[in-house]
């Protein structure tokens, strides 16, 4: 049980039996009046926002949540299917609950998955991933636009801007939180 | 964590504070943090210590010198309110606190517009305060707004709807203080009665305590009130705000009685609290309380 003493950006809370993550949190106590605490959420089954204010006696139940390691196996146009490799068993996430995650998964990709009420309904994938180039155009020669970087398609479709020595077919690694590129991988 | 800069400005301005009371003819005093009985108040939450409590405001003390016999004091002290962080909040922050005899809040506010003018002057701004966005002129006099009027301005409800409704908190935080102190600081005044548990009624209108706020840019600065020097009236209301405290399920802790025994002599007087943390923002152009504090709890 939380209290609305304990709200803080990232707490996952359950409002009306349903999950919640709180993006954005601000504390306001007018002198001698009664706390508030005024918070944007995110709905962690359908990523529907909106804002409350909570007062200090609210409480809130801990959301249901489990995570478990799977393997990513493959894609069918929305829908994406993981594997829980100690059983077998399978789950569909569609491709709106993954959010930025789709730029970054691959077949056999171990992931986190997240479960609500034994359904499957995130993803977390590694903070850095390496991924291979499938599309790079030659680095145009006397750019004199001033860019040192140049944009390529890696295997997801994912487009993001590198170096200008990354060539088609090399390996990157990319950190999955702000979507830049890191390094070039040696194989 | 503060940087030798920072340092430095934060010093200058407590001592600025500090030279225009001494140079007013106040008193400065060092009243106890640690105390067997505080105020009640309903949104004030104290922290207990070793069967005391820390102080929330050095209020009762500063009036039990009033009843003493002094007349114009003032104290620079650390104050503690449990569960209160924020950007605008810490649990432990540095209070300012003036009271003086024979004046009521309108006095006060006059003692604000010559504070921050003389502060302005000290700190090297001129007559005008730049905090991010804001450009605040300090030429008096400042905008007096009665809080019924505030409310029947900027929020979509008059204040004793909101206040039926349970919701004047929600209605000042979301429509009246953001709206406050731009472009020149605003005096919010005349409280409603239930809101003011220490201040004195208006004579002619028994629902208006005669408290008000100061705000800077929407920020909250100062809280003053002409005091309520009325021992029977003053118990009756620290019997009800420990009703509300005992509902939440908080225990008040004892009744002040050595305050209400003292408060038989006290003159009428008025007094304030003002916070120098939220001061340090303004004059140290910082967003966040954060900024202005040599050390926050989170760094240890």
């Amino acid at each position: 049980m939380y209290t609305a003493a304990d709200l803080r950006k990232g707490l996952k809370i359950s409002i009306d039996g349903e999950p919640y993550i709180v993006t954005d949190f601000q504390f306001a106590k007018p002198g001698k009046g009664q706390a508030l605490y005024r918070t944007k959420m995110r709905s962690m089954l359908n990523g529907n926002s909106f804002e409350r204010t909570f007062r200090s006696n609210d409480k809130f139940e801990r959301p249901a949540l489990e995570e478990r390691k799977m393997q990513f196996l493959y894609s069918q146009v929305d829908e994406f299917h993981f594997m829980d490799v100690s059983n077998y068993e399978q789950v569909v996430i569609m491709k709106e609950n993954l959010g930025d995650c789709v730029k970054y998964l691959v077949d056999n990709m171990e992931v986190d998955v997240l479960f609500f009420d034994n359904r499957a309904i995130g993803v977390t994938v590694p903070m850095f991933v390496a991924l291979t180039v499938t599309k790079a155009d030659p680095w145009a020669k006397g750019d004199t636009t001033g860019s040192d970087t140049k944009p390529v398609t890696v295997e997801t479709g994912f487009v993001l801007q590198v170096p200008p020595f990354v060539n088609e077919g090399d390996k990157i690694q990319i950190d999955t939180r702000t979507g830049d590129y890191l390094t070039r991988v040696k194989e | 964590m503060l940087d030798i800069g920072g340092l430095r400005k934060r010093a200058a301005l407590i001592q600025a504070v500090r030279r225009f009371f001494l140079d007013s003819g106040y008193l400065e005093v060092d009243t106890p943090i640690l105390l067997p009985s505080i105020a009640p108040e309903a949104h004030i939450e104290p922290v207990p210590a070793d069967g005391f409590f820390l102080q929330t405001s050095p209020e009762l003390c500063m009036k039990r010198l009033l009843a003493a016999g002094a007349d114009k004091i003032f104290q620079i002290t650390r104050c503690f309110r449990r569960n209160e962080r924020g950007s605008r909040h810490l649990t432990e922050f540095t209070m300012l606190e003036w009271y003086r005899t024979a004046a009521d809040y309108h006095d006060l506010m006059v003692d604000c517009e010559n504070l921050l003018q003389f502060l302005a002057q000290a700190m090297g701004g001129g007559n005008c305060l730049t905090w991010g966005e804001s450009r605040i002129n300090l030429t008096t006099p400042w905008e007096r707004l009665s809080v019924a009027e505030g409310f029947s301005r900027y929020a979509p409800m008059t204040v004793n709807a909101a206040l039926a409704a349970d919701m004047f908190e929600v209605m000042l935080v979301e429509y009246v203080e953001p709206r406050l102190g731009q472009g020149r600081p605003t005096f919010l005044y005349d409280y409603p009665a239930e809101l003011g548990a220490l201040a004195r009624l208006k004579h002619d209108d028994s629902k208006i305590a005669e408290r008000f706020e100061l705000y800077i840019a929407g920020l909250e600065l100062a809280n003053g009130f002409s005091e309520l020097v009325d021992p029977v009236e003053q118990r009756q209301r620290f019997a009800e705000e420990r009703q509300r405290i005992q509902a939440a399920g908080r225990d008040p802790g004892p009744m002040p009685e050595k305050f209400l025994a003292d408060l038989e002599r006290m003159p009428p007087a008025a007094g304030i609290a003002l916070g120098i943390d939220r001061l340090a923002m303004l004059f140290m152009n910082a967003s966040t309380i954060d900024e202005v504090v040599t050390f926050v709890p989170e760094e240890f």
